[in-house]
């Protein structure tokens, strides 16, 4: 117990500490991007968030799979927590790459430029549509099964959506064209500060979450109890 | 051989249930018809060139009808606890997923049959091309693959209707995007094999979705 709380206290001081490190770095450290501008420091963040997406996803799939082989709830709590971890910063990719877009292309949605939005907004609706299943159904371990299962087929889907979108929006094979290609090294430097930051931070909240999870487990368990034993 | 023949009993109880009542069918006509005169009607107003909408029409309106179709088939199994029925008999349940899937396949594709020559008249195109007919069914067992799955779980869920697009609709995207890309390919008259890509495209996503689905079939359908 002790030692759980150790590791839960390293990660908050270390998930805060990073974060203001991370905020220092973009706004100060980098230098400001010759063409874009300002606008480009949201480019840290943005980048992050979406690969914390992936990542919490990821988890996901793990988790539905780890659920499906020995039928262990904490493999769902830990499936579920990181679809809603994802969800959020998914949204947040979404929404910096729109303003990024709207900085740089003079438009919000830039279906044409940027396919990557446009697969990260697909992302997040897939992953909608893992919670809204899950609130549609009755009995706990229906909802585990289920949503493990959703959660295998969204993720196999990724890549197919990935290199559709890709391919629809013209011939572009290049993956990186503007990142990790020309960034300054000060600006590499801040932008995989931001990646270990996040991370960081993905994994705090995980941690919580999935304690909050177990929690409100106990609970029902404890009800059912109390409940019964009301009864007889 | 055993399986094959569980299988195909699985899918002549569909065809046969369809064979004397003929409701989805008719429906589905009745439906492929409305759809295409509204969109006909809708982009009309707009559009010069119909031939330029005429793929992504086609392939919304398969969408939509693929998910009428795969919610009504397996909202069937639930009456009467056929599904229970169905798992109880003495085989594996892939049996049921590929039972249902080749029905489904064979629903779906039915109805297109049905809607291609009305979408050709309305609109002037001609669709009947072997390439485009290959296309047309590459992208249904897509459909069928992943619908047969995900219906089987939106059964089971409140509002189920609703259900059922929201969780397809993400998933067969890529699906949608390739084959209308080749669809619009074939009527510019583009060669196909500067569309090779798309199709070896749907047929890995084929391929790989009747796996995935046929690994996961089992956990939906047990308990």
């Amino acid at each position: 117990m002790t030692k759980k709380l150790r590791i839960d206290d390293l990660l908050n001081w270390l998930s805060g500490l990073s974060i203001v490190a991370a905020l220092y770095l973009v706004f100060v450290y980098a230098p400001t991007e010759a063409t874009m501008g300002d606008v480009q420091r949201i480019f840290y963040f943005h980048v992050s968030s979406a690969w914390v997406g992936f990542f919490a996803f990821f988890v996901t799939l793990i988790g539905g799979i780890a659920y499906l082989r020995d039928r262990n709830r904490d493999w769902d709590t830990l499936a579920l927590s990181s679809v809603e971890i994802g969800i959020t910063f998914t949204a947040m990719a979404v929404i910096t790459g729109s303003i990024w877009a709207k900085a740089t292309w003079n438009a919000w949605w830039p279906w044409q430029q940027e396919p990557r939005l446009v697969l990260v907004s697909i992302l997040l609706l897939l992953y909608l549509a893992y919670l809204m299943l899950r609130a549609f159904l009755e009995g706990e371990e229906r909802k585990a099964r289920f949503a493990a299962v959703y959660g295998i087929v969204a993720f196999v889907s990724v890549p197919f959506t990935f290199m559709s979108v890709r391919w629809w929006q013209g011939l572009h094979p290049v993956v990186f064209e503007r990142e990790g290609m020309h960034l300054a090294p000060t600006m590499l430097a801040t932008f995989l500060f931001c990646l270990v930051a996040f991370t960081i931070l993905y994994f705090t909240l995980l941690l919580h979450r999935v304690r909050l999870g177990r929690l409100a487990d106990q609970l029902i368990g404890l009800k059912e109890r109390l409940r019964q034993g009301a009864g007889g | 051989m055993a399986f094959l023949n569980k299988t195909l009993a699985i899918v002549w109880k569909d065809v046969l249930a369809e064979l004397r009542t003929r409701e989805m069918l008719s429906s589905m006509l009745v439906f492929a018809l409305l759809v295409t005169v509204i969109f006909s009607f809708s982009f009309d107003l707009r559009v010069e060139n119909i031939a330029q909408v005429a793929p992504g029409v086609l392939w919304v309106t398969f969408a939509f009808a693929s998910t009428l179709e795969l919610n009504r088939s397996l909202a069937l199994e639930m009456e009467n606890d056929c599904l229970d029925g169905l798992i109880l008999a003495p085989m594996d349940r892939s049996v049921i997923y590929f039972g249902k899937m080749l029905g489904n396949l064979i629903f779906i594709s039915a109805i297109e049959a049905l809607m291609l020559p009305i979408v050709s008249v309305v609109f002037d195109l001609n669709l009947l091309q072997p390439s485009l007919l290959l296309v047309v069914f590459l992208g249904t067992i897509g459909f069928a693959a992943v619908g047969t799955l995900l219906s089987a779980m939106a059964v089971n869920t409140r509002a189920r209707e609703v259900m059922l697009p929201i969780l397809l609709f993400p998933i067969i995207l890529p699906v949608v995007v390739s084959a209308a890309k080749v669809t619009g390919g074939i009527l510019d008259g583009v060669p196909l094999s500067e569309l090779a890509r798309w199709v070896q495209f749907l047929v890995a996503f084929d391929v790989i979705f009747l796996v995935v689905s046929y690994m996961t079939f089992d956990f939906v359908v047990q308990g």
